[in-house]
């Protein structure tokens, strides 16, 4: 829009390229002055870019620049003042005994921030972010454990996993009972109704008599006579209202009949042991004891 | 009715009047700036300006240094914005920065307050207070022990170059740097600790925000208050095109009382005052205005109210033997009055600044209630999400809340956390083994703490799955209750 205080003479001076459409004209006006001189000071500025910042590739390399620039090496050195920034409290963790990490609340507290971060990266896949697990996956919340719910013994199952091979590793195999053909059929839905009568529900009285002798002789070497469970084999127990992969009687059915078991990584592979400390300290803390 | 005179191209015309007359003439929207030399006056309004100033500086400048006793650890300064800790201290008062609303409290109090102030009296902030008004005081005052009084100062911009223009100018421009190099040093002290910072700005050591700011500060005083003046309240200032709205035909403002003044026209000694006004034409009015206008051609939008034009007519008044008071602070009704020889009446009760004053008391009594009823401590307290509650093997439910208490008072505090409304519940932190039915969350002075907390409860089928409980925090006879839920089930 032509503003009225402002002269157009210059324009209209100025020299016709040539070019026109539909009478419209364009001139030759000369570039923006401040537009040049920001593109001069810039040529200026990548001269002097070229020498200070590496710039140009070669065959073999690149040209560094007098500062030597490099976002690798920068990259490495903050990871490097990273640890700096940790390393008291790291050490701290690595050097104390759970027990003793336990007992210092600032050394706590930075075990539970640290266990909280981890677990969420890693755990919460399976156990959930919330770690109360799900069908197959453990529970961690409660005071119902598998391999042992004390400091330690949580630590050591972090450390060397469940089945995930190894000698040292947390290891117990229920046997296929349905697909190995250990058990009839018959004698598998037998003691599911037995499983469900220890576990307080109401169960066909004939099948779970029936069922006795088979349970004394295949599953109270593990879960024990009365159904207890063993830690030590990471037997679950059978007269709690807490189940590993289901409650329902095809559940129990299924797992009769395959015998499945999960399988937990050895994290000690994957972290340092300050790591697996408090991840352990996490869990413990809150889990319900 | 109306003997307000005319607009008259013939007489001299003020500075105003020729920014004006070249905005509408010399083309386009730009007015070319017409230096204005003001000439000290004496007199009443001057006087109280004087003082203003000096009060109104010192507090500025000193205001910082004022020492405050507080406990160990914490700023010993009375009046300190800390943006570092979030903390704002007033005096026996400090603030987090949640309770942001006492000074939107307070910014709504000033605003008010310059409503009724400026429909009852005019732009008086404008003319007594205002920083802007305070600083190019301050600013000529020194330009005038430089380079004298309005007429030197009109013939030394006029002289050519010379060393004796050079010094005084020189000197001026110094010693203007001076005031706002300490401006904008003083304004970091409110931010602050003011002896630390002043040694730190000094040393080199100071934050990067301390220098930046100094140096807005130092730039803004010397370009606004040395180089800028009227002109900022002119085209920068949006109050002078706001006040309009405040004020009407009872507003107090300086007036030039043109009932008595005209006709105008010199005088000599001896003439007769018969059968013409008291304005002898003189342009001290004009002469002496910081914003270069004549308060003879009634109400304009550059008056800031400062009634130096007052003082400067009151003197020429006396010498030429007639009462003060031609131009003086007036209502517009009130000079129409009289102009129509009716006896002038003055209303400050109106339904405006009623208006005013009902607002500014209400606002005014809300803050002070809320800050004589300031919570001492403030808690929050969230129940986990994930998970929403755990059963245990006997059957017994334990929810994860995470507790937020602020202790806002200035001594360390331990406070002791139950619950209400859930019958053998059992209270404790993670990694504690839980038996009591009490938890102790120690908060030092003028702090946040959080604690996340597990709370069991026994095994109760009569329980809903979804129970309001209160939590109750307390320590000593401070006792904060904060509602949450528990819950025991899925709910189905």
């Amino acid at each position: 829009m032509p503003r009225p205080d402002k002269k157009t003479s210059d324009q209209e001076q100025a020299p016709s390229t040539g070019h026109e459409w539909d009478g419209i004209v364009e001139l030759d006006n000369p570039l923006p002055r401040w537009w040049l001189w920001v593109f001069y000071a810039s040529i200026v500025f990548a001269i002097g870019y070229w020498v200070v910042m590496p710039a140009w590739p070669g065959i073999s390399g690149y040209t560094k620049g007098v500062r030597n620039h490099s976002d690798r090496v920068n990259v490495a050195k903050a990871l490097q003042d990273l640890d700096q920034v940790r390393g008291a409290r790291l050490v701290q963790l690595r050097d104390k005994t759970l027990e003793e990490i336990e007992a210092d609340p600032a050394l706590q507290s930075y075990a539970l921030t640290v266990g909280q971060s981890v677990f969420g990266d890693n755990c919460a896949t399976c156990h959930g972010q919330g770690g109360v697990g799900g069908k197959g996956y453990a529970n961690l919340r409660d005071d119902v454990w598998l391999w042992g719910g004390s400091l330690g013994d949580i630590h050591h199952t972090i450390s060397v996993g469940v089945r995930a091979g190894g000698t040292e590793t947390r290891n117990s195999r229920m046997p296929a009972f349905g697909r190995d053909e250990m058990l009839s059929e018959a004698q598998r839905a037998d003691l599911t109704e037995y499983v469900v009568a220890l576990s307080g529900r109401a169960a066909d009285p004939a099948a779970v008599a029936r069922a006795a002798p088979p349970f004394a002789q295949h599953c109270a070497s593990c879960h024990g006579a009365q159904g207890k469970g063993d830690m030590t084999k990471g037997a679950p127990d059978l007269t709690d209202r807490e189940w590993l992969n289901g409650s329902r009687r095809e559940d129990i059915a299924m797992q009769l009949f395959t015998g499945r078991g999960g399988v937990m990584p050895a994290w000690r592979d994957r972290f340092r042991p300050e790591v697996v400390k408090a991840l352990a300290v996490y869990v413990h803390a809150n889990a319900g004891g | 009715m109306n003997t307000r005179p005319e607009f008259n191209a013939a007489r001299p015309l003020s500075a105003a009047d020729e920014a004006r007359r070249n905005a509408i003439f010399g083309g386009g929207l730009y007015a070319k700036r017409t230096t204005i030399h003001p000439k000290l006056v004496h007199g009443r309004w001057r006087n109280i300006k004087w003082v203003l100033l000096a009060v109104t500086l010192a507090i500025y400048y000193g205001a910082p240094w004022i020492r405050w006793a507080r406990p160990e650890g914490m700023p010993q300064q009375a009046i300190l914005v800390d943006f570092s800790a979030g903390r704002f201290y007033f005096f026996g008062l400090h603030l987090w920065p949640q309770e942001i609303y006492y000074v939107t409290g307070l910014l709504v109090i000033a605003a008010l307050a310059l409503f009724l102030v400026t429909a009852l009296f005019g732009r008086l902030w404008c003319g007594y207070t205002c920083p802007q008004t305070i600083w190019t005081d301050l600013y000529i005052l020194v330009e005038r022990a430089f380079e004298g009084d309005r007429n030197a100062r009109l013939k030394l911009d006029a002289a050519p170059t010379s060393f004796d223009k050079v010094w005084r100018k020189g000197g001026k421009h110094a010693v203007w740097l001076a005031i706002a190099f300490w401006t904008g040093g003083a304004w970091n002290l409110y931010f602050h600790d003011a002896p630390t910072v002043v040694s730190d700005f000094w040393t080199g050591s100071a934050a990067l925000t301390v220098y930046l700011s100094f140096a807005a500060l130092t730039l803004t005083t010397y370009s606004l208050a040395g180089l800028m003046r009227e002109q900022v309240c002119t085209y920068m200032c949006p109050w002078p095109r706001i006040q309009g709205a405040m004020i009407d035909r009872d507003t107090l403002q300086v007036t030039y009382r043109h009932d008595r003044g005209e006709p105008r026209g010199p005088h000599k000694k001896d003439q007769t005052w018969d059968g013409r006004g008291d304005c002898i034409d003189c342009n001290q009015c004009a002469v002496v205005c910081p914003m270069g206008i004549d308060i003879r051609n009634g109400p304009q939008f550059e008056c800031i109210n400062c009634g130096l034009c007052a003082d400067a007519c009151d003197e020429i008044m006396v010498k030429v033997g007639r009462p003060k008071g031609l131009i003086a602070y007036d209502t517009d009704a009130a000079v129409l009055a009289r102009a129509d020889k009716v006896k002038a009446s003055y209303r400050l009760v109106r339904p405006r600044t009623l208006f005013y004053v009902i607002l500014l008391a209400g606002v005014s009594g809300l803050m002070i209630w809320g800050l004589s009823h300031r919570a001492p401590t403030v808690v929050s307290v969230s129940r986990d999400r994930n998970p929403t509650h755990v059963t245990m093997r006997d059957g017994s439910v334990r929810d994860g809340y995470t507790l937020r208490v602020s202790n806002r008072t200035l001594e360390a505090k331990a406070y002791v956390v139950s619950v209400e409304g859930l019958p053998g519940a059992v209270i404790h932190a993670p990694g504690e083994k839980g038996s009591g039915s009490t938890f102790t969350l120690k908060a030092p002075a003028d702090a946040s703490r959080s604690a996340k907390l597990f709370v069991t409860a026994p095994e109760n089928d009569a329980r809903p799955a979804s129970l309001p409980v209160t939590f109750l925090i307390q320590s000593g006879d401070d006792i904060v209750r904060e509602k949450s839920t528990f819950i025991s089930g899925d709910g189905r």
